[in-house]
């Protein structure tokens, strides 16, 4: 027999299933007053450096039909490429923000500012990008994927550069509908299926 | 900043299916293609930090975080205790822990649950804390109800609670479900069952705990957490281009 190894195997996920936002998101509950308020409102506060951006979007599942249950939540650097707590990196931008689709429409709404360029491993600089992380109901593992912009270079990015059917990488391109607002659907399965990640 | 290292890259094998035909709603909602793989970047070895600061002195006590009319909350009053670890068993000091559930009658206090059974006016059903510098996390509530939902022609949920975790990275982000010795709903439930490997299911179980019991107060349930490790090496950087 080898030696033994003592590493631990990460815990299962489960899904977050339909009441998700209890935990997450208690006021689309309906639940008040537990907290002072939602965890996550905002990624940003009064004064955050860079230009202001609103990117609107669906989840749609396999018959194209928009969830009204998903929970997103994203994670993003500054306008410098500069994560909250590094060095340098702005104050007025926490980075992290939670959303649900709309229980009526499930159109989902994120205001935020354009996130810098952050290098990857390499030191290869990768495009400017926001990551999200998907959880609802039927989603047994949360999905993670990356919102880019119709309007930078995303030539050089390596994570695009890995996608091998180029005509998927448009899945996660946000497309510019005016100044400052982007659209970025996510399909979960069947046509344009968005590409998630296993990073 | 240290260099922490890449994240230990996730095991799929261990974690439920995403398709998964008895679980009925994963069928429209699982993706089809394989997912893309890479290393991880700063933008998943980052992750959002919460602090003391957010956390109110009720938020982990769910018997009383909703008392409206001061009273606590119905049902059989339990401990839940436990210790979040990564893969190298390193704690996970100083991270947002939120649970979610049903009260004792197996009904949640959401817009869109309509189950017979009553609210309970003084629980809301949601909770959270930070884990404590050996990654320790204690929450009080009330043993949640089994409820039937719509799936199969008679289906049941077991006893359970939702977990929610951030650890310090976003790619360490983890949703799962904790379950109690002994429920005989477990091995009939469709969403349980989406865990393929054994082992791992029965890692979802929280055991009775005696001794953390408080006599004449509350029984106690332990669940401990593993999230994703992060691989020190004296040679990850690697020269870009090789």
């Amino acid at each position: 027999m080898p030696q033994h190894l003592s590493n631990l195997t990460e815990t299962a996920s489960q899904t977050g299933g339909p009441y998700v936002h209890i935990g997450c998101i208690p006021s689309f509950a309906g639940i008040e007053g537990v907290y002072p308020q939602d965890l996550g409102l905002s990624p940003i506060q009064p004064g955050a450096l860079g230009q202001q951006i609103t990117i609107t979007g669906q989840v749609i599942d396999g018959t194209g039909w928009a969830l009204r249950d998903a929970l997103i939540e994203s994670w993003q650097p500054d306008s410098a490429g500069r994560f909250a707590g590094q060095p340098g990196a702005d104050p007025a931008v926490s980075g992290f923000c939670r959303f649900a689709a709309d229980k009526d429409s499930g159109e989902f709404c994120l205001t935020t500012v354009k996130p810098g360029a952050v290098p990857a491993r390499t030191g290869q600089m990768q495009a400017p990008h926001i990551s999200l992380w998907i959880a609802a109901r039927g989603i047994n593992v949360g999905l993670h994927t990356r919102i880019y912009f119709e309007d930078e270079d995303n030539s050089a990015d390596p994570l695009l550069a890995r996608i091998e059917q180029r005509n998927r990488v448009s899945t996660l391109i946000a497309r510019k509908t005016g100044e400052g607002a982007y659209r970025f659907d996510i399909r979960l399965q069947g046509e344009g299926e968005t590409v998630f990640l296993d990073i | 900043m240290t260099d922490l290292g890449p994240l230990v890259p996730r095991q799929r094998d261990m974690h439920p299916v995403p398709y998964d035909p008895d679980y009925k709603t994963s069928v429209p909602r699982s993706p089809k293609w394989p997912l893309l793989s890479m290393e991880s970047t700063p933008s998943e070895e980052t992750g959002p930090r919460f602090g003391h600061g957010v956390i109110g002195p009720l938020d982990n006590n769910l018997v009383l975080n909703f008392a409206t009319d001061g009273s606590p909350a119905i049902g059989e009053r339990i401990l839940v205790h436990g210790q979040v670890l990564d893969e190298f068993a390193r704690p996970v000091p100083n991270t947002l822990i939120e649970i979610w559930q049903a009260n004792a009658g197996g009904r949640y206090r959401h817009i869109k649950d309509t189950y017979l059974a009553p609210l309970d006016p003084n629980f809301g059903g949601c909770g959270r804390t930070l884990t404590d510098d050996q990654g320790r996390y204690q929450f009080l509530t009330i043993r949640p109800g089994a409820y039937p939902w719509p799936n199969r022609g008679n289906e049941w949920r077991p006893m359970h609670i939702h977990f929610s975790v951030f650890g310090h990275s976003f790619g360490q982000r983890l949703i799962t479900q904790m379950y109690f010795e002994g429920d005989p709903l477990i091995a009939r439930c469709p969403i349980a069952a989406t865990i393929k490997n054994r082992s791992q299911l029965d890692r979802l179980v929280a055991p009775l705990d005696m001794p953390m019991a408080r006599p004449l107060d509350f029984l106690a349930y332990k669940f401990d957490i593993v999230l994703r490790g992060r691989r020190q090496t004296m040679f990850e950087n690697r020269l870009e281009g090789l």
